[in-house]
C-alpha cells in the first residue's frame, strides 16, 4: 500500500530529486561535527598524562550509577526529576532521530531490530518521550526566564550571563520535538483523510494532538509541511550536533566519558606527574600547572564537560562566604581559555599564558578548603581538588605563596610543626592529662601496641591539646595500650600537601613513615582527620589506621567503657561531619553511633546539610594561617545551621572543626546557646569517674 | 671624664621633641660635671623657636641654621657634624629614624664607637661605658662595654631614660650657621608622604589600645577611640572584631593579623586566646581590662582591671588628660 | 643594574622563649633554628625584582662560617645569580663596623651598582648598612620601603618613618640602602628550589683575598664588647589592680607613665 503522502526519499524539491538533499545535509553534518571534534582533541593530546586507563569495572559501574541512573540528579529534585526526563528522552528520541536521517536517502527504513512488535511499542514511546520532554523543555524556559535560580547567575566578575545559551538550546530541542511531530502529525491527518485507520497513537503526544489540528489541511498542504518538518528536523538536528562542542551542551557528547574516567578515589591527591615517582621528582623541570597545556587531559575533557548546572559552585562553601572563588568558573574561564587557544581555524596558541594572573588570581586558588563539596555533587565526575593542589604546585614553584603561609611552612620545614616551636615541647600536653592515665612514649624507649598519632595543631595548641588529653584519658579508660611518638613526630603534611608544597610533604612522609615503622606499633588511632586521611591516602605501607570513633566506638560495644549516669538532663546535639571524616573517608556511622551511645543527648541532624553534604568549618592546617578575603566565615554559617537545627551541643570528630566552631559562637554571638565540642571530649565528659576531678577537664569548652 | 658631651635636639614644627630633656639628663649622668652642648639643625624661625626651647635644658646650644636643613636630612647633616665636632667628641641622639639614617655613618666619619639604642647605662668608671641594649625583639638584654676615649655615637631609647628638670639659668645659643652653608649630598630631600588614613600600620606603634569582642558592638567603638587618642596610641583588635566588620582587617593583631611589638599593650576585652597573643612580640607591658577575672589575658598581662570596658576606658581616659 | 645584598644567619625566635645560658655567655642556641633575616629576605626580593626590571645580576654575600653558606644558599634558590662567602677565623667577633669594613672589601673587588642590608638583624643595631656607606664613602638611606629606578643612575627612594608617613627623596648610584619589611612580597623559596642550588659552587674569600688589615676586624677590633646576655625579670601573672574606678585609672596612669605608654 502506498503511504498517503510522499516520503523524503522519494521527494522532489524543485524537479530535483530530494534525497540528494537529504543525503548532503548528514554528509555534511557528520564532517563537520568530525572535524569540530577532532580540533576539540588537540588540546587532549598535549596535555600531561594521566592514569586512567584501568580499574574498568569500577569506571562501568560509575557511569552505570551516575551517567545512565543519573543518580546525583535527584540531590536537586526539581531540576534533577526534570534533566533525567531529559535524558531519557534523549536517549529514546536518538533512535528515531537516526531513523529519520536515514528515511532522507532510504524509503521506507527501519533501525535494525526496530521491527515488530518492539517497533510499534517504541514508536508509541518515543512518542511519550517527546512529550515529556517537551514539558520539560518548557518547564526549564520558564524557570530559566522566569524563576532565575540563584546558582545560574553569572556574577559580574565571570562574565556575561549564561540563559542565552542555555534558551537557544531548549529551543532546539523544542523544535526537534515539534518538527518530528509534524512529520509524523501530517502523514497520520494525510492516512485519515483517505480513510485509512491509524494505530498506535498515544493520546496527549505531539503526533495526537498535531493530527487533530490538521485534520482539515489539504493533502498538498500536509504533503508541503511533512517535507518541509522532515528538513526542518534534518537541518535542526546537525546544526545541534555541531553546536554542542562550543559550549556547556558539549556535556551531551562528552558527559560518558568523563564519568568513565573519573576520580574513583576520594580524600586522594594526584602525583605531581603521572609517569613519575617520588625519586623522580627532583628530576621535573617544572612542578604542578602554570600554563593550561599542563592540565591533564582528564581535566581538560573536565572543563569540556561541565554542563554549568552551578551545583559545585552553590555547595562551595568558599563561594558561599564570598571568597573569590567559584568551582563553576574554573571549569568556565579553563574551557573558555581552551576554545581561545584552540581556535577552530588556524594554528593553536604557541605562546604560553599563565593561568595565575591570567583567568585565575593567587587568592581563587589558595580560597579552596578542599572540602570535597564540589565533587561529591557534580553529577558529571567532575574534580577540583586535584586541580587546585596541581596549581597550587605550581605556584609553590614559582615562589607564589602568601607571605601568611610562608611562615607556617618554613616552620614546618625547620621544626616540623607550622609555628615553629620547639621538638621537645611536642609531647607537652601528656602533662596535662591528669592523673590516673600514662601517655607512653615511643620517643622514650617504651613500646605500646597503639601508636596515638597526634599531628601538629593538636600537639602545640593550647585549646587542641584539650582534645588529646580527652582523648588519652579514653583510650586509658578503654584499656588501650597506647603511645605517643612525641618529639620524633613531625606535622602529617596533609595541607602541607594540599597547599602544593610538594616536596615539604615528601620528607615529612619520609620522617614520618620511618618514627612509625620504627616504634613497633601494630595500628595507628588519630583524632584528627587530616592526619588520619594523611596516614591512610597520602602514606604508604603503615599498620592499619583508625580514627578515635571507631576506637571508642568498638570499646563502648564491648561494654570496655563505663559511662556516668546523666545527672545535667538532657541536651540537644548536632554532629557535624568534618569533611577528611565524611566525604573524603566515607566515615559517617561511628560518630553518630558514639554519640547515641552516651546518656544526656538527643541527637538532631542539620538537615540537607550533613553527612556528604556537610558544610565545611573554614578548613584545617594551613587554611587556619591564611587570611582569605571573604564576606563571613565558613564556621559563622555552620554555626547558624546547627542552631536552626535546634542544637545547644555541636559536637565535631576534629580539632580544626572544633576552633572553628567555637570562634564562630563567639562571632555569631551565640555564645550560651550553642557549644561546641569534640566527640573525645564529649566522651570524656561522661565517663565514669567515682568522685574523681577529672570529669571537670571537658568542661571548659567555651574558654 | 674629659670628653665633650654633645646632644642632637630632635625636632618638628618648631618645638623640641619630648626626648630633648630626656637626652640631657642622660648627658650629665654620663659626665657629671661636664659642659653639655645641644646641637639644632634647622632653618628659618622654626630652629630660632627650637634654640629658645632648648636653653631651657642645655647650657649651651649650637644653632646651625641654613636652608638646606630645613628637612633634617642626614645625607647632610652627616658631614655637618663631623666638621664641626670636635675628635673624642662623645654625641647622643634620640633612637628615631634620623637617628637611624645618620649615626653609623657619623660613627664612621668621627672614628668613634656606635652604640644604639641604649635602654640604660651605668655611670661610667674611667673611660669605659657599661650599656644594656636589648636584642631578639627584646626578649634577650645585654650588657655591653664601650671604650669612650675615642668618642662615641649613642642612641638612646626614648622612654627609657627620665626627663630633666629644666635648668636654673637657661643657656646660650652660640650661632654655627657659618659652619653649615655650602653642604651637599647626593641624595635630595622629595617630600613626606603621610600615612592614608585608615592605613595605620599597628606593627610599628609603640601604644596599642586593642579591643575585643568585650566592647559588645560597633557603636562602642569611640570609647576605644578615645583612650587612645588621649595616650596617642592607635586602636588594634581581635580577630572577632574584624569578622564582625567593626575594624579593618589591618587592624588585627594575632597570628592571622598582624604580629605587633608595641612597648604597651592596652587589652579592652580581649579575652587572650593563644591565636591572638601569637601575635604580640618583645615582651610588652599589657595591660588587661576585661570583666571575666578568669580571662587567659590575666595570665599574660602584667596589670590587670576586672571592669567592664565600657565603664573603666571613659574613665582612665579622663585620668590621662589630667596627667598630661 | 648589579646589586649586592648583604644577608645574615640568625636564630630563627618567632615563636621559642630564648633562654640565656647560666654563665650568661649567651643564649642557649642548642635548640635553635637558624634562617636568614627577615629583613635581609625583603632585600633580596627586592634586589631581585630590580635586576628582574633593569637587568643586571644580583650577589648575595654573608660574613660568617661554613654554617652561614645555607642561607646564601637559600637567597639563590630565590633568585640571586651568585654567592659569596666572606670567611675567615679573623674576622670571628666582629662588632657591626668590622662587618662593614669586610663587606666594603668584598664591594671594592666588585662591580656593584647598588647594595642593599637589612635595616636590622637579631641584634636590633641597624647598623652595618650605615657604616659601609660611609666607609665607601657612598650616599645611605635606611628604612627604605620603596625603590624606583629612575634615568640617570638615580633612584627615588621612600624611607619609613615615624607615624607611618614616608619621606621620598632622590639618590644617586652607587649607594647602600638598608631594607625595611613589608617593601614587597618575598617569594616563596621551597626545598626544591634550594635542591636546585645545592651543587653551585660558592666563592669563600678570607682576609688576605680581599686584602683585608686583620687588625681592622674581629674581637680585637670591637669598640663595643658585649659582656653578658640576660633576661629582664618579667611580672608572672596579672597583678589585679583593686579600688575605684578612679584610684585604678590614678594607678594606671603611673604605671603607664612608667613603662612608655604616656608621653
Amino acid at each position: 500500500m502506498e503511504p498517503a503522502l510522499i516520503p523524503p526519499a522519494a521527494a522532489t524539491l524543485a524537479g530535483f530529486p530530494a534525497r540528494l538533499v537529504f543525503l548532503l545535509i548528514p554528509a555534511v553534518g557528520v564532517g563537520l561535527f568530525a572535524w569540530i571534534l577532532r580540533r576539540r582533541i588537540e588540546p587532549l593530546l598535549r596535555a600531561a598524562p594521566d592514569d586512567r586507563f584501568n580499574r574498568y569495572g569500577e569506571r562501568v559501574a560509575a557511569v552505570l550509577r551516575l551517567w545512565l541512573a543519573q543518580a546525583r540528579q535527584p540531590r536537586y529534585l526539581l531540576a534533577g526529576v526534570l534533566h533525567i526526563v531529559v535524558f531519557f528522552g534523549f536517549l529514546i528520541l536518538g533512535a528515531r532521530s537516526l531513523q529519520l536521517v536515514v528515511l532522507g536517502f532510504v524509503e521506507g527504513f527501519v533501525l535494525p531490530g526496530f521491527g515488530g512488535d518492539f517497533g510499534a511499542a517504541y514508536h508509541a514511546a518515543k512518542d511519550v518521550a517527546a512529550a515529556a520532554v517537551l514539558v520539560a523543555v518548557v518547564v526549564l524556559a520558564v524557570r530559566r526566564l522566569v524563576f532565575r535560580p540563584a546558582r545560574y547567575a553569572v556574577p559580574e566578575r565571570y562574565g556575561k550571563d549564561h540563559t542565552p545559551e542555555a534558551i537557544l538550546v531548549l529551543g532546539l530541542i523544542a523544535t526537534l520535538l515539534v518538527s518530528e511531530g509534524l512529520f509524523e502529525a501530517s502523514l497520520v491527518a494525510a492516512e485519515r483523510q483517505l480513510g485509512r485507520p491509524v494505530q498506535g497513537l498515544v493520546p496527549l503526544t505531539l503526533p495526537w494532538a498535531l493530527a487533530a489540528l490538521l485534520g482539515g489541511v489539504s493533502r498538498e498542504a500536509l504533503q508541503a509541511l511533512h517535507l518541509a518538518a522532515y528538513t526542518v528536523h534534518d537541518l535542526t538536528f546537525f546544526f545541534f550536533l555541531c553546536f554542542l562542542p562550543f559550549g556547556k551542551h558539549f556535556h551531551v557528547v562528552t558527559s560518558l566519558f568523563n564519568v568513565f574516567f573519573m576520580r574513583l578515589d576520594p580524600g586522594t591527591v594526584k602525583p605531581v606527574r603521572h609517569g613519575v615517582g617520588e625519586a623522580g621528582l627532583d628530576a621535573l623541570e617544572t612542578f604542578g600547572v602554570k600554563r593550561f597545556e599542563d592540565f591533564t587531559w582528564k581535566h581538560m575533557l573536565d572543563f569540556y564537560s561541565c554542563a554549568d548546572c552551578g551545583r559545585c559552585s552553590d555547595r562551595c562553601p568558599a563561594n558561599r562566604v564570598g571568597r573569590p572563588l567559584s568551582p563553576r568558573f574554573v571549569s568556565i574561564k579553563a574551557r573558555d581559555l581552551c576554545f581561545r587557544r584552540y581556535p577552530l581555524r588556524g594554528r593553536p596558541a604557541a605562546a604560553p599564558e599563565p593561568l595565575i594572573g591570567g583567568i585565575y588570581s593567587e587568592d581563587e586558588i589558595w580560597s579552596c578548603t578542599t572540602c570535597g563539596a564540589c565533587e561529591e555533587e557534580c553529577p558529571l565526575g567532575i574534580e577540583y581538588i586535584d586541580k587546585m593542589v596541581d596549581l597550587r604546585r605550581g605556584m609553590v614553584d614559582d615562589g607564589l605563596v602568601p607571605q601568611s603561609l610562608q611562615k607556617p611552612l618554613a616552620a614546618i620545614e625547620k621544626r616540623g610543626n607550622p609555628w615553629g616551636k620547639m621538638e621537645k615541647k611536642r609531647g607537652d600536653w601528656v602533662l596535662g592529662v591528669g592523673e590516673g592515665c600514662r601517655v607512653k612514649g615511643f620517643d622514650k624507649g617504651e613500646q605500646a601496641e597503639v601508636l596515638y598519632f597526634v599531628d601538629s595543631i593538636t600537639s602545640y595548641d593550647d585549646r587542641m591539646q584539650k582534645i588529646a588529653q580527652a582523648a588519652a584519658r579514653v583510650f586509658c579508660a578503654a584499656g588501650l595500650d597506647f603511645g605517643i611518638l612525641g618529639k620524633d613526630e613531625k606535622d602529617s603534611g596533609h595541607e602541607v600537601r594540599r597547599f602544593g608544597e610538594e616536596m615539604l610533604f615528601q620528607s615529612l612522609k619520609e620522617h614520618n613513615t620511618e618514627a612509625i615503622r620504627a616504634s613497633g606499633a601494630r595500628w595507628i588511632v588519630t583524632t584528627d582527620p587530616h592526619a588520619y586521611n594523611a596516614l591512610r591516602k597520602d602514606y604508604r605501607d603503615l599498620p592499619p589506621v583508625r580514627h578515635a570513633s571507631e576506637v571508642i566506638l568498638e570499646a563502648l560495644s564491648a561494654g570496655r567503657l563505663a559511662l556516668a549516669p546523666e545527672a545535667d538532663g538532657v541536651r540537644t546535639c548536632v554532629y557535624h561531619d568534618p569533611c577528611y571524616l565524611g566525604r573524603h573517608n566515607r566515615l559517617y556511622g561511628a560518630p553518630r553511633q558514639v554519640i547515641d551511645r552516651l546518656p544526656g543527648l538527643r541527637r538532631v541532624e542539620m538537615e540537607g546539610n550533613c553527612r556528604d553534604r556537610s558544610f565545611c568549618c573554614g578548613g584545617g592546617g594551613l587554611m587556619l594561617f591564611y587570611e582569605p578575603e571573604e564576606e563571613m566565615r565558613m564556621g559563622v554559617v555552620r554555626v547558624k545551621m546547627a542552631r536552626e537545627a535546634g542544637a545547644d551541643l555541636v559536637v565535631a570528630a576534629c580539632p580544626f572543626c572544633l576552633v572553628n566552631l567555637e570562634d564562630a559562637i563567639k562571632v555569631a554571638g551565640l555564645e550560651g546557646e550553642l557549644e561546641a565540642v569534640d566527640l573525645c571530649e564529649l566522651v570524656d565528659r561522661k565517663l565514669a569517674r567515682p568522685g574523681g576531678p577529672g570529669a571537670a577537664n571537658g568542661q571548659g569548652g567555651m574558654a | 671624664m674629659t670628653a665633650q658631651v654633645f646632644a642632637f635636639i630632635p625636632h618638628a614644627n618648631s618645638r623640641i621633641d619630648d626626648a630633648a630633656p630626656e637626652l640631657a639628663a642622660a648627658a650629665r649622668q654620663l659626665a657629671p660635671g661636664a659642659p653639655v652642648t645641644a646641637l639644632v639643625a634647622g632653618d628659618g624661625a622654626g630652629v630660632e623657636a627650637v634654640c629658645a626651647e632648648a636653653v631651657r635644658f642645655f647650657p649651651e646650644v649650637w644653632k646651625f641654621a641654613a636652608a638646606e636643613l630645613a628637612y633634617p636630612n642626614a645625607e647632610l647633616l652627616r658631614p655637618l657634624l663631623s666638621r664641626v665636632l670636635p675628635r673624642g667628641a662623645i654625641v647622643l641622639f634620640s633612637h628615631n629614624t634620623l637617628a637611624m639614617d645618620l649615626g653609623p655613618g657619623l660613627a664612621v666619619k668621627l672614628d668613634a664607637a656606635y652604640l644604639p639604642d641604649i635602654v640604660a647605662f651605668e655611670a661610667p668608671e674611667g673611660q669605659v661605658l657599661r650599656a644594656v641594649r636589648q636584642e631578639f625583639n627584646g626578649q634577650v638584654s645585654t650588657h655591653v662595654a664601650c671604650d669612650l676615649s675615642g668618642g662615641a655615637v649613642i642612641t638612646l631609647r626614648a622612654g627609657c631614660f627620665a626627663a630633666s628638670e629644666p635648668l636654673a639659668a637657661a643657656g646660650r645659643v652660640v650661632d654655627r650657621s657659618a659652619d653649615a652653608q655650602g653642604l651637599a649630598a647626593r641624595r635630595r630631600f622629595l617630600e613626606v608622604v603621610p600615612a592614608e588614613v585608615g592605613d595605620v600600620d599597628i606593627t610599628k606603634e609603640e601604644v596599642l589600645v586593642s579591643v575585643g569582642r568585650g566592647i559588645g558592638d560597633k557603636e562602642n567603638l569611640p570609647v576605644a577611640e578615645d583612650l587612645a587618642e588621649a595616650l596617642g596610641a592607635v586602636v588594634s583588635c581581635s580577630r572577632p572584631v574584624v569578622d564582625a566588620k567593626w575594624l579593618d582587617k589591618s587592624r588585627q593583631v594575632g597570628t592571622s593579623g598582624k604580629t605587633v611589638k608595641p612597648k604597651v599593650y592596652l587589652a579592652l576585652g580581649i579575652s587572650g586566646s593563644f591565636q591572638h597573643m601569637g601575635g604580640i612580640k618583645g615582651n610588652p607591658f599589657i595591660v588587661a581590662v576585661n570583666k571575666n577575672p578568669k580571662a587567659p589575658i590575666f595570665q599574660v598581662a602584667q596589670v590587670g582591671v576586672v571592669a567592664d570596658v565600657l565603664e573603666f576606658a571613659p574613665v582612665l581616659a579622663e585620668a590621662v588628660r589630667k596627667a598630661r | 643594574m648589579n646589586i649586592l645584598v648583604c644577608v645574615k644567619r640568625v636564630p630563627d625566635t618567632a615563636e621559642n622563649e630564648i633562654e640565656v645560658r647560666p654563665d650568661g655567655t649567651d643564649i642557649r642556641r642548642e635548640d635553635l633554628v637558624y634562617s636568614v633575616n627577615e629583613w635581609d629576605n625583603y632585600a633580596v626580593e627586592e634586589a631581585i625584582q630590580i635586576a628582574e626590571r633593569t637587568g643586571g645580576t644580583v650577589t648575595v654575600a654573608t660574613v660568617g662560617d661554613a654554617d652561614a653558606e645555607e642561607v646564601v644558599r637559600r637567597e639563590m634558590a630565590m633568585g640571586a645569580q651568585q654567592g659569596l662567602m666572606l670567611t675567615d677565623p679573623a674576622f670571628e667577633g666582629s662588632d657591626g663596623r668590622g662587618i662593614a669594613e669586610i663587606l666594603k672589601a668584598a664591594v671594592q673587588r666588585g662591580r656593584y651598582d647598588l647594595v642593599l642590608c637589612g635595616a636590622q638583624a637579631d641584634d636590633g643595631a641597624g647598623q652595618v648598612g650605615g657604616m659601609l656607606a660611609a666607609l665607601l664613602d657612598w650616599p645611605y638611606a635606611s628604612l627604605v620601603n620603596r625603590i624606583e629606578v629612575l634615568e640617570g643612575q638615580r633612584l627615588r627612594i621612600g624611607r619609613e618613618i615615624e607615624g607611618g608617613n614616608q619621606e621620598m627623596s632622590e639618590i644617586e648610584l652607587p649607594c647602600v640602602l638598608s631594607i625595611q619589611t613589608g617593601i614587597n612580597e618575598p617569594r616563596y623559596v621551597g626545598i626544591r628550589g634550594i635542591r636546585k642550588v645545592a651543587s653551585v659552587e660558592i666563592p669563600a674569600l678570607g682576609a688576605s683575598e680581599l686584602g683585608l688589615d686583620p687588625s681592622r676586624v674581629g674581637r680585637a677590633a670591637c669598640r663595643v664588647r658585649k659582656l653578658d646576655y640576660f633576661v629582664p625579670p618579667a611580672g608572672a601573672g596579672a597583678e589585679i589592680l583593686q579600688g575605684s574606678p578612679e584610684e585604678i585609672a590614678a594607678r594606671l596612669v603611673d604605671l603607664l607613665k612608667a613603662k612608655g605608654g604616656l608621653k
